[in-house]
């Protein structure tokens, strides 16, 4: 049996036609090939032999500490060691760690011979992870094999290199690494490619000075290297595709080539050119073109030709497809183009074979949103596979379906969706689907009935798996109620009335979580049920109380819904049964509860008002601090009782006193000691309060937790309204398309498939009842003439006004918006008034500046160098790639205005002239770029200047208004920024722009993390005739936050000694540089070093990264070559720097 | 993103495995022998994605031998699964018999076609070349 499964791949029949006797080396390898008789061989085939899994441990056990025993003896020649390695890997792969190779296989990449060395690294990649410290063992072997002269070494080096290597040590391998860029042999420059996408992967920073060497490797005459340099640019490209929009045509042109037949025939799979290659391409182009008309436009052509030429009937070119329609319905659309594709799309989704099948379901699952009536042309295709005897299928169209639900056919939806859960074991797939149904229930609901049925079977169906977000986001929506107060009261009462009858049930199990939920609703609404005795649901919850499935953490639920209900009641038997089986329970919070309720129910008067009806709303006010006890303490303190020690404190120094020997410095033990029973005091309570919360036993939590807990500070994971007014929009659009569709009664027909006109003949009964089905799934997807295949147009209004809500408030909002918005328009008092003030704050900020930035600059004379051209010059070049774009855009701008001269783009032309913006006096004294577009639409130009004072950038946005009537309420809105921080608000208001003038404001930026450039982008959003958005990114550079450091040498030298994080490198001086102190002058004006001392050929230089993180530098120069060194408490500062002083040195 | 690479037989022993991204020895053996379950629970006629966890399996079956490649929802599914089948005709060619007890030599060709879970290489002069010099130099 075991020598069929260890020949399974000469069987194969497919296979056998190209095996041809003695193929190749197949025979003649060395001899690890004659393997039979191999140790491995040895070992596999008795482990495959045994029966049991802990034989199987005995035997690796054993053969273990026989490796142990061999590579451990110094007389273990390197081939019997790296046979030993093998059979190593082979019993790390089975599960059994054999960590004592780890270093034997260092030392064997280290001193093997070419296939053992290979072995070596092999197992190197195989056993170590990123961060493991043997790694920094391999460093040393893998800088001597990259300088051998030995091809085969050099490959085996950037092979491990672009597999594992440690993050720090890539400064040593890197020069040697670009060197292989220019390496005569594809093999090896592909190979060189492959490694430095590792690295940026790993460490984006270290390999930014290359990116013009990532485009000669995309240019390169060898299709590999080429392909290899995909990887990297796909990675960079998702992270930012507008910086290589310029790159889109070389993209088109290399996918045309390798479509086109232009690549060696061996890069042909399956007769198909270089399928993956193309994939890749094609991955690119649609991250390039997503959201860019101008790109995409680029990329039509291309995409049609890959279209047609994948016609063979192969796998592999349906992967193609596949991929191709996934591009098309990303980029910009082009009604062509998405004709094929849907064509495309449906000759997968109708395809016999099942995994072609798949990917169409896949592939409608993704572009539906943008165009459901590809749903409606395949809907009986969906319905089948609906009931499709393969799990996954279903699953799938279950997502489909997912995705076009709406008001209308959510009914049926969810109970597909229900009848699959059911089947399902999985807990992944169970937590998914149980979320989503939940999400559908809540936007789409059409009556309360069903809401409160879908709920039950989601909480009774996911078990204790949901997520805790479904239970608290229904427990809110039943307590929040919508807008009519009559429908809140209906929709808690069928809650109760069928928790009742749930719970009726004799012997029925519930999950935790679903039981919490009814005792929940039970104590907070039962009273709403008039017509049940409260007597009644206290039995039936005593009797849960009783259950021994039921877990303590539900008890506690359950009681508080007691005591809630007792609080309603004038005496109650089960009550006082409740009491006496409890007071003694082992269960101290059960114990505790139940005392609580006793004494409660003494006083039921105090018990009303504890707990007041439907008041889980209303907010509780929480004295964390508890002040009120601050009196008892002080108290006490003054008899004399110790202070309060937080528990952590306590734990050390009863640490310290069992220790013999104190290792920790006593200054400051001492000083943390002080301070912290400094604020004892005042902080004990809180220590103690959270110790009590925890225990979840005082009375107060346990309140606490059942009136606003899960209700308060949930993350809200779903929001109320749902996507239903967009598919409306869509649906509205769609209709003029939809009416041919009408004709679906005839079958899946006109189109494609051949089984068609049979199956519109017979009308089985099957097939009516799935047509039933499909009528009522796809319902409201188009109009509803052109879905109803039965002639049955059944309109399902939405009773269940969940979304009203919001509507009203937006709507009211905006009212409220169009209110102040006409107030402004027509009370000038009123538009003017904030705009003062805001002129005043910002001139009291500007004001600011200049008195720090005046004294500044008595002490600084080092800033006089950096005139504001030389600024402006280092600053245009930093960002070349940049204005390269946007010139472009310019341009293509003009033209259009040349070839459209329409009136209005002429008054345009002529109304620019005069919206020139200018810095304000006060800022033009430092220094600062040019100002340059940023974007612009027919009524705004958006114009940046970056202002460079001593303590921060600043950015001037300016406004411009090219329209002939005012602007109300201009906003500006920054995102986020990843690297950056925008101190005080993201936004910005313009509250007016009058017609034909500019407006700026001003923002301050810092660096939060360090890179070289990053982006922040924001938008600017104002109220014409409709809500209008233009978006923007500005991108910055580390350079604008470097300020000069002043300090003198013996500063220097201390702060040097303090900083650990250092970075050294050498870099090539040009021979116009010349001497060190021209080198040290560029680095001064162009990075805006300070110069502290130069000393021969020593110097020594400092600057800032705003608003204050040193960073020092030591420069030597030798024999050409300019020794830089940094330190600084930042660790990513110095590589940041080195990266552009690289840059710098290069240009200049 | 590839972020495994099995063979496993039907019994259920792994015969190769690689990792793109850390995972810890005990829950690889765990790992492998779910998923295996799972190829196993599939018929002929169902086809060769899995969803599983929070990612997809591609498989494909040749006689006991599973090929079993797990992705995320950025691989491509039907260019996975033809990944699969490049990779073992590259074995075919180069290995005249049993390829089990030559663990090295396959992982060497994988290493050349999958690195740190994306595909480098699938032009199969290109993938078995390092290899073959190797072979040469140990020959002589």
């Amino acid at each position: 049996m075991s020598d069929v499964v260890e020949r399974t791949l000469s069987v194969l029949p497919g296979l056998l036609g190209q095996h041809k006797p003695g193929a190749g080396p197949g025979d003649t390898g060395g001899p690890g090939r004659v393997s039979a008789s191999s140790r491995l061989g040895s070992l596999i085939r008795s482990i495959t032999a045994l029966t049991s899994k802990h034989e199987e441990e005995k035997l690796i056990q054993q053969e273990l500490s026989s490796l142990k025993a061999t590579v451990s003896a110094p007389t273990t020649t390197l081939r019997l060691m790296k046979e030993c390695m093998v059979r190593l890997i082979y019993c790390e792969m089975l599960g059994y760690e054999s960590s004592f190779g780890y270093i034997h296989a260092i030392k064997l990449a280290q001193q093997g011979n070419l296939l053992e060395k290979r072995v070596g690294y092999l197992a190197v990649s195989l056993f170590l992870h990123e961060n493991h410290e043997l790694l920094l063992l391999l460093v040393n072997t893998v800088v001597k094999d990259l300088q051998s002269t030995n091809l085969v070494e050099v490959c085996m080096a950037l092979t491990i290199v672009s597999q594992i290597f440690p993050r720090e040590m890539i400064p040593a391998v890197l020069p040697l690494i670009e060197d292989k860029l220019q390496h005569s042999k594809e093999i090896i420059r592909r190979k060189a490619v492959q490694a430095l996408y590792k690295f940026y992967l790993i460490a984006p920073n270290q390999v930014q000075h290359i990116h013009d060497k990532f485009r000669k490797a995309l240019c390169d005459r060898d299709a590999g290297v080429m392909a290899a340099s995909l990887h990297i640019y796909l990675q960079m490209i998702k992270e930012n595709s507008s910086g290589y929009k310029d790159l889109t045509g070389s993209f088109v042109t290399i996918l045309k080539q390798v479509v086109g037949g232009k690549l060696p025939v061996d890069f042909n799979y399956h007769s198909v050119p270089a399928p993956w290659l193309q994939i890749q391409l094609l991955r690119i182009l649609g991250l390039l073109g997503k959201d860019d008309p101008r790109t995409s436009e680029l990329m039509y052509d291309v995409l049609d030709e890959s279209l047609r030429r994948a016609e063979i009937n192969h796998n592999i070119t349906y992967a193609i497809l596949f991929e191709c329609v996934h591009t098309i319905y990303t980029i910009h659309p082009k009604t062509e183009l998405l004709e094929k594709a849907a064509k495309c799309i449906g000759k997968f989704v109708l395809s016999p074979k099942i995994n072609l099948k798949y990917l169409g379901l896949k592939a409608l699952t993704y572009v539906i949103q943008q165009d459901p009536n590809l749903a409606l042309q395949h809907q009986m295709t969906i319905i089948e596979c609906l009931d499709h005897q393969d799990p996954i299928i279903k699953r799938e169209t279950l997502e489909l379906l997912y995705r076009i639900t709406n008001g209308q056919n959510v009914v049926v939806i969810v109970q597909k969706m229900l009848d699959y859960l059911k089947e399902s074991k999985e807990e992944y797939a169970i937590i998914n689907l149980v979320g989503k149904i939940a999400e559908l229930a809540e936007k789409y609901a059409p009556d309360n009935e069903w809401f409160i049925q879908t709920m039950n079977a989601v909480f009774s169906a996911g078990g204790d798996v949901v997520h805790p977000d479904i239970p608290n986001n229904f427990l809110r929506l039943l307590a929040e109620g919508f807008d009519d107060g009559n429908e809140d009261d209906q929709l808690r009462m069928y809650a109760v009335q069928s928790y009742l009858a749930l719970l009726e049930e004799e012997g029925a199990l519930y999950p935790q979580k679903f039981l919490q939920v009814m005792s929940w609703v039970l104590g907070q609404y039962s009273s709403l049920a008039t017509d049940v005795d409260p007597e009644v649901i206290l039995t039936k919850l005593h009797s849960l109380l009783k259950k021994a499935f039921v877990t303590s953490e539900t008890k506690v639920w359950i009681m508080a819904a007691v005591t809630k209900i007792a609080s309603r009641t004038s005496c109650s038997k089960t009550v006082d049964k409740v009491i006496q089986e409890f007071s003694n329970s082992l269960d101290t919070s059960m114990r505790q509860f139940a005392f609580e309720l006793k004494h409660l129910s003494e006083d039921k008067a105090l018990m009303k008002n504890l707990l007041p009806y439907d008041a889980s709303c209303s907010d509780i006010v929480v004295d964390a601090s508890l002040s009120f006890l601050d009196g008892f303490v002080a108290e006490g303190l003054g008899r004399g009782a110790a202070p309060y020690k937080p528990h952590h404190q306590r734990q050390e120094e009863k640490l310290s006193q069992e220790k013999a020997l104190n290792f920790e410095p006593y200054g400051l033990s001492f000083a943390s000691s002080v301070s912290s029973s400094g604020i004892t005091g005042r902080q004990s309570p809180t220590g103690l309060s959270f110790a009590s919360d925890m225990s979840g036993n005082s009375a107060e939590t346990g309140h606490k937790e059942t009136n606003a807990l899960k209700l308060e500070g949930v993350r809200k994971l779903w929001g109320k309204e749902g996507y239903l007014p967009k598919k409306e929009k869509t649906g509205k659009e769609n209709e003029p398309q939809t009416v041919p569709c009408g004709g679906l009664l005839a079958g899946e027909v006109g189109d494609p498939p051949p089984s068609g006109p049979d199956q519109a003949a017979i009308l089985s009964e099957g097939d009516k009842e799935k047509q039933q089905l499909a009528s009522s799934l796809f319902i409201g997807l188009g109009s509803s003439a052109g879905v109803s295949l039965m002639g049955k147009s059944d309109t399902a209004t939405q009773k269940f006004k969940r979304k009203s809500k919001i509507n009203e408030t937006q709507n009211s909002e905006e009212i409220s918006d169009f209110q102040s918005s006409a107030a402004l328009d027509f009370d000038p008092l009123l538009g003017t008034a904030p705009l003062n003030v805001e002129d005043c704050e910002e001139n009291l900020h500007t004001m600011l500046r200049k008195a720090s930035l005046s004294s500044s600059d008595l002490v600084e004379d080092t800033l006089a160098f950096e005139t504001p051209q030389s600024e402006k010059k280092c600053g245009l070049d930093d960002r070349l790639p940049d204005s390269r774009l946007s010139q472009s855009s310019l341009f293509t701008d003009g033209n259009i205005e040349i070839l459209q001269p329409s009136p209005s783009a002429q008054c345009e032309g002529a109304s620019k002239t005069p919206l020139v913006p200018a810095l304000p006096e006060e800022l033009e004294l430092h220094t600062h770029s040019e100002v340059m577009e940023l974007c612009q639409n027919d009524a705004l130009v958006l114009h940046l200047c970056k202002v460079w004072t001593n303590d921060s950038l600043l950015l001037i946005v300016f406004v411009s208004n090219k329209t002939t009537s005012a602007l109300n309420a201009v906003n500006l809105v920054f995102e986020e920024a990843e690297h950056f921080q925008i101190l005080e608000s993201l936004t910005y208001q313009f509250p007016l722009i009058e017609a034909q003038s500019v407006e700026h404001c001003q923002k301050c930026v810092w660096m939060e993390k360090i890179s070289a450039h990053g982006i922040i982008s924001g938008s600017v959003n104002y109220q014409s005739e409709m809500e209008t958005c233009l978006e923007f990114s500005i991108t910055l550079s580390l350079l604008d936050f470097i300020r000069p450091m002043e300090m003198t040498t013996e500063d220097f030298g201390k702060l040097w000694l303090s900083l650990s994080n250092d970075v050294k490198q050498n870099i090539k001086m040009s021979s116009s540089q010349g001497s060190l102190s021209e080198a040290l002058n560029t680095l001064q004006q162009k990075l805006k070093l300070h110069i502290v001392d130069i000393i021969g050929n020593e110097g020594i230089l400092a600057c800032q990264l705003l608003p204050s993180v040193p960073c020092l530098l030591h420069c030597r120069t030798h024999s050409g070559m300019l020794a830089l060194w940094f330190r600084s408490p930042c660790s990513a500062l110095p590589d940041g720097l080195l990266y552009q002083c690289q840059k710098v040195m290069e240009e200049s | 993103m590839i972020k495994f690479f099995l063979m496993v037989n039907k019994q259920g022993q792994t015969r190769l495995s690689r990792y793109y991204e850390h995972i810890e020895i005990n829950k690889r053996a765990m790992l492998e022998a779910e998923v295996i379950k799972h190829c196993l629970s599939r018929s002929k006629d169902q086809c060769s994605f899995i969803e599983y966890k929070d990612f997809k399996l591609v498989y494909r079956q040749y006689a006991a031998l599973f090929v079993v490649v797990g992705i995320n929802e950025t691989e491509n599914e039907m260019a996975v699964y033809e990944l699969i089948h490049n990779f073992v005709e590259v074995l075919d060619k180069y290995f005249s018999r049993v390829i089990m007890f030559n663990l090295d030599r396959v992982h060497i060709i994988l290493d050349e076609m999958v690195l740190n879970g994306c595909i480098v290489e699938t032009n199969r002069n290109r993938i078995l070349a390092p290899l073959l010099v190797l072979d040469k130099v140990a020959e002589s």
